[in-house]
């Protein structure tokens, strides 16, 4: 016999507003199956879970069905509750009237039927809800952390000295990501490299950290505790034990002229190269595609037309025949730190974003981004540190930033904010006034978003003490006329048109993901957003998580983000690997598949739907233990619930937990007649 | 058709996309039609054709079923398998005489608030149009011929000997579709 | 596949030097389209900045026109009636109940289903053609020196939704017309900027400062003339390039891009209207009139020169045979009878 118990929160004003609560209480207390049904106003506080568990322990209920918001918010909340009072938490649900009714509906009327409708799918579901036990599953003490940027490095190095190993994979020779190109970082005008290397250098010899560089991920399977990883190493052609980077074959590599990416194409690389002086791990890559050797091998040639860097190494190190390799690795936690890329203004784009025709699709000389700018800024970067515009190395003395391209404008596909650049704008008018002392730094802008720990303070003094002009309005033209960039501008604030002969102009372009988010996505099961990031769990609550278990975000990966924020960030997916790893077990949501071996004809559809191989075959024995048949089994530690095989199975021998055939059927019947 | 008719829409949705989605329109505070009653599934895979059938038999005039865009299933692969499901079904459901236009199948991500709304007011506004779907209260309803039901099939039924015509008849055995329609006179379907 | 023609005012009007021109090339390339019967004005910029119901119903009467005459496709070489008629069909179709509301004021039948074909469109369709035709001229490359800037405007190009045959802001459609006539489009700045439009009379100074900058950029990106597909924008710089103050500097012609291909395919002089102009195209039509006679001497002289040097290959040919009977080490050419 159900003995349910129902409880109508009104949320404060957020449900009852709409929704006439205790009409609720009062239709639903008339349906079978319930024996007490009451409205409260905050059913989440610890008075209103005191009523549900004074209800358990006083009416001996069989179920609980609280009407209040999306059980993503209090299922846990209430069925936390519930195991305290003495009640098996999975008899527990919520139906959903306020997301899904008082605060998309204005008529009081259709909103409280509506409300009594979901109240009484939700009971008509518990009535045949049965009591579970949680799943347990060993969990593997050891974190993936995908990109080794400040995000990836901080997460890998707060993991690791929280006792437990990490695996760092990073796609590029070295890691350090994005911070490592920066001159400057706002809002200290702290070196860069300075900060970012002593911490690349602890990740590289950290006991407990695995470094993969030069290397992606290829495939993942498993699921929280319990994740295979297979990583792909790309052929680097240099044995990274020999190798003790000494520098000799880039000396001796004949081809000079590679742009290098490092330096944001200004500045040009050897074919056999580490992307900079400070790299960790030290050790090149040869880049294949513009070795000599390597494109004669392509052509065919019958002897090879170099081999240089090989003579140059006194270690024999480097071995031409070298192919990608697969290391597999076993983890049961996942970090994401890809971090992110700049919009390229160019004709060519990805699906739904335009290039800037109107500032010359990347075509006009001196017009640059901002990680070129600071390459040119930079001690390390192509110019030594000199502000020299890149078409004829000249001195430019007037500079003219522009802000948000690509960003906030939805013709151009990215309606978002990309929140750093009026903080590197601000930054870059002052490393330009510090080089250049009369030079002129013009920045067009649309608004200042400084809202940082003293970053308001920086951009005032870009202006107050180094002298930027701002000027609020849009450039609407950039194009080259002779020796000049000349730019078309506007001054909302003085009504006029404004007109710039520029020596050099830096665009604030927009930050993306990283090329090639959505097929890593996928990999991981992550879903993300239509602009490429990664989708976080909760966007206030749950900023770290995703909604697949064990795989955490950190960085830019998830939305453009400053450095502080991203260090901050990465410490927090830490957090919540540390804490999954604090326990032994981790405890499953027993939601999952069970065969009724009896009405089970073994033709094993369900194994062939099955994305997780949960299902394993039985043999079924005679009394004399000869086999004579098979059946499906589920192994409930793989199980994730999804519930495809029950929708294939012919004879309906298999059932999910929580969402069995007759309960389905139950909730469409109590909508009959609505 | 009556002036006011409100439809009455079932909805399976997915619990990670789609129901995530529709949490995020009414955070959004969006407004949209209340026509919708959601009932939450883990995955579309998990969805049975005979859950939409039973729907309709139980006094829905739509359904809506929902999920996670391709590729960017939860559990990789379910909302594959429901596509399918869902493609061979359409012609089950003319069968079963059902307008197919009362189904709609649509893909929503958790970040897809403003596309749930429009899912709902769109479905409400073509069902409003299309009507209420009354064919089986109505197959239901219809009066029990006289006499004995399977006379006029078995005079139907050309014999080997060649006695009895095709006589048109409520109840076709060849056309069991084209019979139940006219038993209904011509549902909404 | 029936193509339509739609003049508008300016057609038979102050731009009559550019129907001239389009028709004697359309007759030399075979091109067969006939008048929409009994058209009527396009609305405009008065129209559309009077009222969106009469901005769009006026230029959809003649698409309505077209439709029923038998035709798919309208050809309006104006800029600012190509601009009307294809950003009429585009709200026609995208908004709702417009369609309905066009048809009631129209009082005839309109279903959209004409497609709006401006005159660059037409000629880069046609471009191989051109080529060929070009190619297959007595006189080698007739343009080959010419180096040309292409002006569109701003009304072909935009709104990009109701036009959308070329970038809005970068596009290259007029000069790939123009290399296969044979010339040189230049890389120059203000392809799409405003020439002043319509403020021709209510604003001159405007149009003067806006059409000078056009000017001062063609030139100094080494143009010898600038090609239009407007006569609004025709008008702008030619007729108003005397009150201009271009300060010494060598005035710039002004072509239609029908006279171009006029030019191109050798079509007699009389027949592109090149006489109406304002900024006078003699010198211009000189000096390529002067170019080709060069070239045809260059390459008679080349000729003669080739015809003399195989003379006389042939001759000392002969001389070296006589001489090989009379002994001593000689290399015999080859063939030669020793």
């Amino acid at each position: 016999m159900s003995r349910i118990g129902v409880f109508v929160c009104h949320c404060g004003e957020n449900i009852a507003r709409t929704v006439d609560c205790a009409a609720v209480a009062d239709a639903l207390r008339e349906h079978p199956g319930v024996v007490r049904a009451e409205d409260y106003k905050y059913m989440c506080s610890d008075p209103g879970q005191q009523l549900v568990k004074k209800a358990i322990e006083e009416d001996g209920l069989t179920g609980v069905v609280v009407c209040a918001c999306s059980p993503h918010m209090h299922e846990t909340t209430f069925r936390r509750a519930a195991a305290q009072a003495g009640l098996n938490p999975f008899v527990v649900e919520m139906a959903n009237i306020r997301e899904h009714c008082s605060w998309i509906h204005d008529d009081r009327e259709r909103a409280t039927a509506k409300a009594i409708d979901i109240g009484r799918t939700i009971v008509e579901k518990v009535k045949q809800d049965r009591p579970l036990e949680t799943i347990r599953i060993p969990v593997t003490k050891r974190a993936l952390v995908i990109g080794g940027g400040i995000a990836g490095i901080q997460a890998a190095l707060d993991i690791a000295d929280g006792g437990h190993e990490v695996v760092l994979v990073e796609k590029e020779a070295s890691i350090g990501g994005h911070m490592s190109q920066l001159s400057e970082t706002f809002p200290t005008l702290d070196c860069s490299q300075c900060i970012l290397t002593p911490r690349m250098v602890e990740a590289y010899q950290h006991p407990r950290i695995t470094l993969h560089t030069w290397s992606e991920i290829e495939k993942v399977d498993g699921y929280i505790g319990n994740f295979t990883v297979t990583i792909r190493k790309k052929a680097r052609s240099v044995d990274e034990n020999l190798c003790n980077g000494c520098g000799d074959c880039q000396a001796a590599c004949p081809s000079r002229k590679v742009a290098s990416e490092f330096d944001a194409g200004l500045g040009k690389r050897t074919a056999i190269s580490t992307p900079f002086p400070q790299a960790v791990p030290n050790i090149p890559v040869l880049d294949r595609a513009n070795c000599t050797l390597f494109k004669g091998r392509a052509k065919g040639l019958a002897k090879d037309a170099c081999g240089k860097c090989k003579e140059a190494c006194l270690k024999g190190a480097i071995d031409y025949d070298t192919e990608d390799t697969f290391v597999t690795e076993e983890v049961g936690a996942i970090v994401v730190a890809t971090g992110f890329q700049l919009y390229d203004i160019g004709r060519e784009q990805p699906a739904g974003l335009k290039g800037y025709g109107e500032y010359g699709y990347g075509e006009v000389p001196d017009v640059i981004d901002g990680l070129q700018f600071e390459r040119l800024a930079s001690a390390s970067g192509p110019t030594g540190g000199e502000i020299l515009r890149p078409s004829d190395g000249a001195v430019p003395r007037t500079v003219v930033f522009v802000k948000c391209v690509g960003s906030r404008d939805p013709e151009k596909g990215m309606s978002y904010c990309s929140k750093i650049c009026c903080m590197y704008t601000a930054k870059h008018t002052m490393l330009y006034k510090h080089k250049v002392h009369d030079g002129r730094a013009v920045v067009f802008y649309m608004d200042i978003r400084a809202a940082g720990k003293g970053y308001d303070e920086f951009s005032r003094r870009a202006i107050e003490e180094d002298g930027a002009e701002y000027v609020r309005g849009r450039v609407s033209r950039i194009f080259r006329d002779g020796d000049v960039v000349k730019v078309w501008g506007y001054d909302t604030l003085s009504g006029r048109q404004v007109v710039i002969d520029a020596d050099m102009v830096v665009l604030a372009t927009a930050v993306r993901p990283q090329p090639g988010i959505a097929e890593l996505a996928q990999k991981l099961s992550v879903s993300y957003d239509q602009d490429g990031f990664l989708n976080e769990a909760h966007p206030k609550l749950r900023p770290v998580e995703t909604n697949t278990a064990g795989v955490y975000l950190a960085g830019a990966c998830q939305a453009p983000r400053d450095i502080p924020e991203s260090v901050a960030m990465a410490s927090a997916t830490a957090a919540k690997v540390l804490g999954l790893f604090s326990a032994d077990e981790l405890e499953r949501d027993p939601s999952v598949a069970l065969v009724n071996e009896r009405t089970c004809s073994g033709c094993f559809h369900c194994e062939r739907v099955c994305p997780y191989g949960a299902v394993e075959h039985r043999d079924v024995c005679d009394m004399e233990g000869h086999v004579c048949g098979h059946v499906a089994w589920v192994n409930p530690g793989v199980c994730q619930g999804c519930g495809t095989c029950v929708a294939v199975c012919p004879s309906k021998s298999v059932e999910l937990a929580g969402f069995t055939d007759s309960q389905v059927y139950a909730e469409i019947n109590a909508l009959a007649g609505w | 058709m009556e002036a006011s008719f409100e439809p009455r829409i079932t909805a399976f949705v997915c619990n990670w996309c789609t129901y995530t989605g529709a949490d995020l329109a009414g955070t959004s505070r969006l407004p949209m039609a209340s026509n919708v009653r959601i009932i939450r599934l883990p995955c579309t895979g998990r969805i049975d054709h005979l859950f939409v059938a039973k729907a309709f038999e139980r006094g829905a005039d739509g359904v809506i079923v929902s999920g996670c865009h391709p590729a960017d299933c939860h559990y990789t692969a379910g909302n594959y398998h429901a596509r399918r499901r869902f493609g061979v079904f359409r012609e089950l459901l003319s069968f079963l005489g059902v307008d197919p236009r009362r189904l709609t199948f649509s893909w929503v991500s958790a970040s897809e608030g403003g596309k749930w709304a429009d899912v709902v007011n769109e479905t409400v506004a073509r069902v409003r149009e299309l009507g209420p779907f009354d064919a089986y209260h109505r197959l239901a309803d219809a009066p029990v011929p006289d006499g004995d039901p399977f006379a006029a099939l078995e005079s139907a039924t050309p014999r080997a000997d060649g006695a009895g015509e095709n006589e048109p008849s409520g109840v076709h055995a060849s056309e069991p579709g084209r019979g139940r329609a006219a038993a209904t006179g011509g549902s909404g379907a | 596949m029936t193509l339509a023609y739609y003049p508008g005012c300016s057609m038979h009007g102050t731009s009559r030097e550019y129907e001239e021109s389009l028709l004697a090339v359309a007759a030399a390339l075979g091109l067969d389209f006939a008048e929409i019967d009994d058209w009527s004005c396009c609305g405009a910029s008065s129209a559309h900045a009077a009222d969106h119901l009469l901005g769009v119903a006026l230029p959809a009467r003649n698409l309505a026109l077209a439709e029923a005459q038998g035709a798919d496709r309208v050809l309006a070489p104006c800029a600012a009636c190509y601009n009307r008629l294809s950003g009429a069909a585009h709200a026609v179709a995208e908004e709702p109940g417009l369609a309905a509301r066009v048809r009631d004021v129209l009082e005839r039948p309109f279903a959209n289903t004409v497609k709006v074909l401006s005159i660059v469109e037409l000629l880069r369709g046609l471009a191989p053609a051109i080529e060929e035709r070009v190619a297959a001229r007595l006189e080698p490359d007739p343009l080959a020196h010419l180096s040309v800037a292409t002006y569109w405007g701003c009304l072909l190009v935009r709104p990009p939704l109701a036009t959308g045959f070329d970038d809005a802001e970068q596009p290259t459609g007029m000069d790939e017309v123009v290399a296969a006539c044979g010339a040189r489009p230049v890389r120059w700045n203000m392809a799409v900027e405003c020439c002043g439009g319509a403020f021709s009379i209510a604003r001159t100074s405007s149009v003067l400062r806006l059409s000078r900058a056009i000017i001062d950029d063609a030139r100094r990106c080494g143009a010898d003339a600038i090609v239009a597909a407007c006569p609004l924008c025709h008008a702008n710089l030619d007729f108003r390039q005397s009150a201009m103050s271009m300060k010494g500097a060598p005035p710039m012609p002004v072509l239609y891009i029908t006279q171009l291909v006029g030019l191109a395919l050798g079509l007699p002089l009389d027949l592109l209207g090149f006489d109406r102009h304002f900024v006078d195209t003699q010198p211009l039509l000189a000096r390529l009139a002067d170019d080709a006679r060069r070239a045809a001497a260059g390459a008679a002289e080349r000729e003669a020169a080739r015809a003399a040097k195989a003379a006389a290959r042939a001759q000392a040919g002969a001389a070296a045979a006589t001489a090989a009977g009379g002994g001593g080490e000689r290399t015999a050419p080859a063939g030669a009878v020793p």
